[in-house]
């Protein structure tokens, strides 16, 4: 590399932002947001609660503590001693053990549903908006035509007929939110489309799939990662949903939904703990993913440059 | 304008075929079919009413009869599950609910969500502002399912001010608690949608021409900002309505409040396939209609858009 | 006593990446039924002096200096009384009528709106005026396009009507903020013939904004350069264009085309605008300046008059840059 191409710092020309990369640019603009920054870091705990957590659990998940099962409104509390540090459920069993199990399906379920709305709507949306003209009617009339349906339903119907298992919930959240992404991707790529670069890039006889490689690609990745983040939210609170209705996931299995439905159901019986823990793990992870997602948004969507 | 609607309503028609036989080919390749229950029943009792239901019928002719009387008379046939009612008696039943407190949280949403999202726009990076994006953000993370049970907890447990569930024929008590519960998160959907728009609007250049106009603050709002403003909160409206009803699942569910969310619960767990798919249809039908509802009200504020 | 007089008009902006000084110390002054234009590239502070003028400015704008308006001060008036001038006595006509119009509101909304507030006429004598007015701006069939939207006008039409819009009270200041930037060639001399015709007709002042220095010879009494948020240079239009004083304006008016000039390539300015986040320490220009030495990349030069009616802020002799 020749010395010229790289920029002194404190020299730039006349602040126009050379020699720093949009990435760059990006990650000092997202490090400036301390909301962001601060729920990246608690996200980053839950996660790591939801890996490790079974290391520090005293109780196993399955496992039913017939000390406490008796009278679990007095007894089942919140304790360090018997080493129920959430109480236990109205089973008697810990707890944390199915918190931290929660945990890990509904991350789970928001981070596969999400990739897999993100993937096949941008690929949906991106070849849309590429090849243009007819294609790209037909393929948006029908996204048209698919939006007009009430998924929620449509999904409930599927894991009723099917059965409920845990890789039917996973794509078929995933594929409720693909319509919007591809909404989206195909607007961008058409913007792209008619961008100076890429119309150079045609006339000067570039192959398509160069031009969708370098030039498409890297430039739908901001907004991509963007909704990709919002998306997450919008997928726990979807199969938390399903799963406070009885519907989603399946005993033994557990989920945030399914813990916040026992919770709620068993209110009236004083056992105030089951509900407070799964809630606060969903709503501060929630808060944690907007606050992420629009971090995202003001560091990398150049709309507000 | 008519031609609009009719084309519209004409475009609808293969989206309510899709899901019409799209639900009606999952209900159809259900393992062991909709009458496979715990006690076998004898093959000629089987047979009886499989001929009843008509489902010894080759499929496309099946799918064409439930066709025609979806169409023709709103039919969806009897169901499966309470041998003596018809879907349309389970959905006429619970349908009225849904629709009462579906409509007061959705006008409750929409009041208090523009006015919130007004109110921290025009006082935008002062306290006002900061509480009303806090509001918002904070009851976005509380779904329905998340309110009911918080509200039951607050004001029938803690302070026992209201009934914990049933419907009362729709007495106040009773639609207070849903009500909040459904239209929380929206609310806060609204606010976050009318702050960003009518911010982006306040400074747009016609607003600027409007203030070298001499005109009060009062009339810019009122008369320059606020229908652009409104635009994207309308557009976010149409589906909207029918997420209200979708929420209504948990609404029923835990204020048994006997919506059509409790029939759609119950015959899913009943495996209650032709009350699924009726209500499945329903809610599609009612998302084209808000939808074309949307586009109309669109076009009526925006003149650059033509029917 | 003038019209309009502005003294030592300093606008800074607070930003996230600091402080921006958009216009400093700008003074000038103009009488009645005169007409000065503001000259400038874009970041010249132009705009940001015209908008503080009508107390436009965004939010995070801070003004010092002082503005008086027929000898009364109106720079930091409290919007309620702002709006007594607005439009009423000082009007202005914005740059981008695409934009500056509201898309939402029909044409007779839109203007009548004015006499209603300002002259408390009824809807109907508004809309009656309006139409008059829309006629003086030469809008074919006005009584018909009065109920339109703007988006049905055509770009110069809509200039028209934004232009009918300022002049409805017959204010005695109309501000053009570039008037004819996103017009087409031929429209742009259509706009300013009405608009020197208009004021000839209604008798008002104009303060004419613009980067374009072919828009002021014929219709600007007095010029005013500005170059980074400073006044460059001042003086009578024609005595400017004929004998330019500092070197900025002489670079300016190389820069203008001019028919006949065939074969000549057309000069540039080398480099660009300055960055008002870090401003040159010296002469807002040195970092573009052929002429510059080590005083003007150190010390900002004063504004001076050289002449009676002619001033420039430059460190060097006129001989120098001549």
């Amino acid at each position: 590399m020749s010395d010229t191409a790289i920029a002194e710092p404190g020299h730039e020309i006349e602040g126009s932002g050379q020699g720093r990369s949009l990435w760059q640019d990006a990650r000092r603009r997202f490090l400036q947001n301390r909301a962001a920054v601060i729920s990246l870091i608690v996200m980053i705990l839950i996660a790591l609660i939801a890996i490790f957590g079974p290391l520090f659990a005293a109780w196993n998940n399955e496992e039913v503590d017939w000390n406490v099962l008796g009278d679990i409104a007095s007894m089942g509390g919140p304790s360090i001693e018997n080493g129920h540090y959430f109480g236990v459920d109205e089973l008697g069993r810990d707890l944390y053990a199915r918190v931290v199990q929660g945990t890990q399906v509904s991350l789970m379920v928001g981070v596969i549903g999400s990739l897999i709305a993100v993937t096949f709507g941008t690929l949906y949306g991106a070849t849309a908006g590429y090849v243009g003209g007819r294609t790209d009617n037909i393929m948006m009339r029908l996204v048209d035509i698919l939006m007009s349906i009430p998924y929620m339903f449509v999904l409930i119907l599927l894991l009723v007929v099917f059965g409920r298992s845990m890789w039917l919930l996973f794509v078929g959240i995933g594929l409720i939110s693909w319509l919007e992404m591809s909404r989206i991707v195909r607007g961008q790529t058409l913007a792209l489309k008619s961008k100076e670069y890429v119309e150079a890039a045609l006339a000067t006889g570039v192959k398509h799939r160069v031009i969708v490689t370098r030039h498409i690609i890297p430039n739908l990745m901001g907004i991509i990662v963007i909704y990709a983040t919002l998306l997450v939210p919008q997928m726990i609170l979807t199969e938390s949903f399903i799963s406070f209705l009885g519907l989603g996931v399946q005993e033994p299995n557990t989920s945030w939904g399914a813990l916040i439905s026992e919770g709620a159901s068993t209110l009236q019986y004083g056992t105030y703990w089951q509900l407070v823990f799964p809630l606060a793990f969903f709503i501060v992870t929630l808060f944690c993913f907007f606050f992420i997602g629009d971090g995202l948004r003001d560091a990398l969507d150049p709309k507000d440059r | 304008m008519t031609a609009f609607i009719i084309k519209r309503l004409l475009s609808a028609i293969p989206t309510l075929l899709i899901l019409i036989i799209f639900s009606f080919l999952l209900m159809h390749s259900a393992p062991g079919g909709p009458f496979s229950s715990d006690r076998p029943l004898p093959p000629e009792v089987l047979a009886n009413i499989e001929a009843k239901y008509h489902l010894d019928d080759p499929l496309p002719l099946q799918i064409w009869n439930y066709v025609v009387g979806v169409v023709t008379q709103f039919d969806f046939g009897p169901s499966f599950q309470y041998k003596d009612r018809t879907v349309n008696e389970i959905i006429g039943q619970g349908f009225p609910v849904t629709l009462t407190y579906g409509t007061i949280s959705f006008v409750v949403a929409v009041v208090f969500g523009c006015a919130l999202g007004m109110m921290a726009a025009l006082k935008q990076n002062t306290w006002l502002d900061y509480l009303a994006v806090g509001i918002s953000i904070g009851a976005q993370v509380l779904p329905n399912f998340v309110m009911a049970p918080i509200l039951v907890l607050i004001f029938t447990l803690w302070l026992g001010w209201l009934p914990g569930g049933g419907w009362n024929g729709g007495a106040w008590p009773y639609l207070i608690m849903p009500v909040i519960a459904l239209s929380t998160s929206f609310m806060a959907s609204i606010a976050r949608i009318m702050r960003s728009s009518l911010l982006e609007v306040m400074h747009s250049n016609f607003i600027r021409t409007a203030r070298a106009k001499g005109l009060p603050s009062r009339d810019i709002l009122f008369q320059h900002a606020l229908k652009p403003a409104m635009l994207p909160v309308i557009s976010y409206l149409g589906p909207t309505f029918v997420i209200m009803i979708t929420g209504s699942v948990v609404i029923d569910l835990y204020f048994t409040t006997g919506g059509i969310g409790q029939a759609f619960v119950n015959s899913a767990l009943n495996r209650d396939y032709s009350v699924m798919m009726g209500i499945t249809i329903l809610v599609g039908c009612l998302t084209i209609f808000f939808n074309l509802i949307v586009d109309i009200l669109y076009a009526w504020i925006d003149p650059k858009i033509k029917l | 006593m003038s019209l309009l007089e502005v003294e030592n008009l300093s606008v800074t902006f607070t930003t996230p990446d600091g402080q921006v000084r958009a216009v400093q110390d700008v003074s000038f002054s103009l009488g009645e039924q005169k007409t000065l234009a503001i000259v400038g590239e874009s970041g010249s502070g132009k705009s940001q002096t015209a908008f503080s003028i009508m107390g436009l400015l965004a939010p995070n704008g801070q003004t010092s200096g002082s503005i008086k308006f027929d000898g009364t001060e109106i720079l930091g008036l409290p919007e309620t009384e702002l709006n007594a001038y607005r439009a009423a006595q000082i009007a202005m006509i914005f740059q981008d009528p695409m934009t500056s119009l509201n898309p939402y509101l029909r044409v007779s909304k839109q203007m009548a709106e004015v006499l209603m507030r300002h002259k408390g006429m009824s809807k109907t004598d508004a809309i009656n005026d309006s139409i008059k007015m829309l006629d003086a701006v030469k809008i074919p069939d006005p009584a018909r396009r009065v109920h339109m939207y703007p988006h049905e006008f055509s770009g110069g039409m809509r200039q028209r009507v934004m232009i009918a819009m300022a002049l409805l009270c017959h204010p005695r200041l109309v501000i053009a903020d570039e008037p004819t930037t996103a017009l087409d060639v031929t429209v742009q001399a259509q706009i300013m013939d009405l608009l020197s015709d208009l004021q000839s007709d209604f008798g008002m002042s104009i303060v004419l904004i613009t980067h374009d220095l072919g828009v002021v010879k014929g219709s600007c009494e007095e010029t005013l350069v500005l170059y980074g948020g400073r006044v460059m240079e001042t003086g009578p239009t024609d005595q400017m264009f004929a004998e330019p004083a500092h070197p900025y304006t002489r670079g300016l008016l190389k820069a203008v085309p001019r028919l006949g000039s065939t074969g000549a390539e057309l000069a540039t300015i080398p480099g660009n605008p300055p960055n008002m986040l870090r401003p040159p320490k010296g002469c807002a220009f040195s970092p573009r300046c052929g002429f510059a030495n080590e005083q003007c990349n150190s010390a900002k030069p004063a504004l001076e008059f050289f002449d009676a009616k002619r001033s420039r802020a430059c460190h060097l002799t006129r001989e120098q840059i001549a």
